[in-house]
């Protein structure tokens, strides 16, 4: 099933990612042949078997709730654009 | 040639005042000039500043604070791991102009300890690869035949040590990005247990499988790594909140007795025979010094690595969906807020990166999250359940770490599946949360290359990993064997 429902376009989209047209042509090649081989995972029966949701099984990690000091003005030293101390996006709502 | 020395002897040629850490810093950039042109192991070196560390740090061996485990010791970052002020690009055009705007918690424990900080090493872009040609900038190349690869996605860490450029380094494993690569340059991998070292300022790429370890020139030297960098850390809630035994103490206690397991499913076809002769040769040296090997079984080794391409792209998806041209690295502009971020990540990420999170993308979308995502994670907990029974065993268990040695560069370039399937021994210790560690066990014949040899143990149990280790290395001479760069 693998290789003829993969729509490199859709998945592109999702991911947000601008793919060139002969970007497009090597991926969806290169996913479905590995979509074909994690195709055997069915081979195994896993009807009952919990799925696993953290690799080493921790209770609830807590810290004392105190201030501590944070990054402020110099998360904005990377930001692409910036103006008046704030991240500059383009314009999301018309 | 101080540049040769591991931590340990460097430390006490420092306290005894018989070297300063300015000759042994000097002795290990002027092997960087020299050398690194043929390796590239290094994508940024911040020589002066190292310089004014160890200045420092033989003002400190003078005074009271002499006792700092890594005092005076230059050791090398890879581009992941954030250093405060210094690049950390991740290998990746998104990050070319990024500086860390604070320290990971494993450089603030560096520092604390008194090491000198080098540089920035090469890796695969964001960790993402087995050969360290998925660099952005350039491919780092093996030291024991630059025609080669030195494994990634750690090649940069892999490399800097066998080479002596530093006399240790730190580096992330996910998947095997410390294991393989120190197996194919011939130095220690250490990949402690999920939780052990604070994630706090590594660029996430898979969360449930990333770990920070050290890659160094001994087992010894590996341990006191592991003790610096190792502990709970408030700022990172998936780190283990129990106390760090003292791993260097229990390094020389005897390991008779200690029962390890051979899993029979490592042991099988696609094997090269000149690995396995060597790994065979290593169980001999275990059987001499009276550990009980025994055959055992992972039934479930053969859907491993689909099961964790599945869910290492599928995280990465998530993780990497951050860059997105808004808060830090790369922008391309756009029409809208879709085209900015569909153009800066089409341009800003390289080909390697594009396809596992296309790959995470699909296994977590509508329609196909059970099919994909849940079940691997169901494979997940079967893979779990076979260490676990293995554990009633036997105390740990020995394998190669990779199934050939260091392959040519531009060799698994085509084929991306052929370099996944590749992750075979190293990519379970991962999913299950165990400590691992690769260490030298040989070299092939012509041309010569390293081979490593793979320990697997109990999850927080690196302690008895480093002792069975230590015994191999006491009792055999591959890590002295250094590659024969020809410095101009």
């Amino acid at each position: 099933m693998a290789d003829t429902d993969f729509d490199i376009d859709y998945i592109a989209r999702l991911a947000r990612i601008h793919l060139s047209e002969s970007e497009r042509q090597v991926y969806a090649s290169q996913l479905s042949k590995i979509l074909e081989y994690v195709e055997k995972l069915k081979e195994l029966d896993t009807e009952n078997i919990p799925s696993t949701t953290h690799p080493i099984p921790t209770i609830n990690v807590m810290r004392p709730d105190v201030p501590a000091t944070s990054l402020s003005t110099t998360a904005l030293e990377n930001a692409p654009e910036q103006v008046d101390q704030l991240f500059r996006t383009p314009k999301i709502v018309d | 040639m101080l540049h040769q020395l591991d931590i340990s002897s460097a430390r006490q040629r420092l306290l005894a005042r018989e070297i300063t850490s300015v000759e042994l810093v000097r002795s290990c950039l002027d092997r960087i000039e020299s050398v690194d042109p043929q390796c590239r192991a290094f994508l940024h070196v911040v020589a002066e500043q190292a310089l004014a560390q160890a200045q420092e740090a033989d003002r400190l061996l003078q005074s009271s604070d002499r006792n700092k485990p890594l005092l005076g010791i230059p050791v090398a970052v890879k581009d992941n791991v954030a250093v405060v002020g210094e690049p950390l690009t991740c290998a990746s055009k998104m990050l070319e102009r990024y500086r860390s705007p604070y320290d990971s918690t494993v450089a603030e424990k560096l520092k604390a300890a008194g090491a000198v900080l080098l540089g920035r090493l090469n890796m695969d872009e964001f960790a993402m690869g087995s050969s360290t040609e998925h660099s952005a900038f350039f491919p780092t190349r093996n030291p024991w035949a630059t025609d080669r690869s030195p494994g990634g996605s750690s090649g940069g860490a892999a490399a800097a040590v066998s080479s002596d450029l530093c006399l240790a380094a730190v580096g992330s494993d996910t998947g095997g990005s410390i294991r393989q690569p120190a197996a194919f340059c011939s130095c220690v991998g250490l990949k402690p247990s999920y939780g052990r070292v604070s994630r706090y300022g590594l660029v996430a790429f898979a969360s449930s499988l990333d770990q920070i370890g050290p890659l160094t020139k001994s087992i010894e030297d590996a341990a006191l790594m592991l003790q610096v960098i190792a502990g709970p850390d408030s700022r990172d809630s998936t780190s283990e909140p129990a106390l760090v035994p003292d791993y260097s103490n229990q390094l020389d206690r005897p390991i008779s007795g200690i029962r390890i397991g051979l899993p029979k499913e490592y042991f099988v076809k696609g094997l090269d025979p000149e690995v396995e002769s060597a790994v065979r040769q290593a169980i001999e040296t275990y059987k001499s010094l009276g550990a009980t090997l025994s055959e055992i079984s992972l039934p479930h080794t053969e859907y491993a690595v689909a099961s964790y391409y599945l869910i290492a792209t599928a995280e990465a998806s998530a993780n990497l969906a951050r860059f997105d041209g808004i808060r830090y690295g790369l922008r391309v502009p756009g029409d809208s807020p879709h085209e900015l971020h569909a153009n800066t990540r089409g341009q800003g990420l390289g080909p390697e990166v594009k396809r596992r999170i296309l790959l995470g993308t699909y296994a977590l979308s509508s329609g196909y999250y059970d099919a994909y995502y849940l079940k691997a994670q169901k494979v997940r907990t079967l893979i779990q359940q076979d260490f676990r029974k293995a554990w009633e065993q036997v105390d740990l268990i020995l394998s190669p770490t990779t199934p050939f040695p260091a392959f040519p560069i531009g060799k698994m370039t085509d084929d991306p599946l052929d370099m996944y399937l590749s992750d075979i021994y190293t990519i379970s210790a991962n999913l299950a949360g165990l400590c691992a560690i690769s260490l030298p066990c040989g070299f092939t014949r012509d041309p010569k290359l390293p081979i490593g040899l793979q320990l697997m143990g109990k999850p927080f149990d690196e302690a008895n990993l480093l002792r069975v280790a230590q015994a191999y290395e006491r009792n055999t001479s591959w890590h002295n064997d250094k590659p024969d760069l020809p410095s101009p």
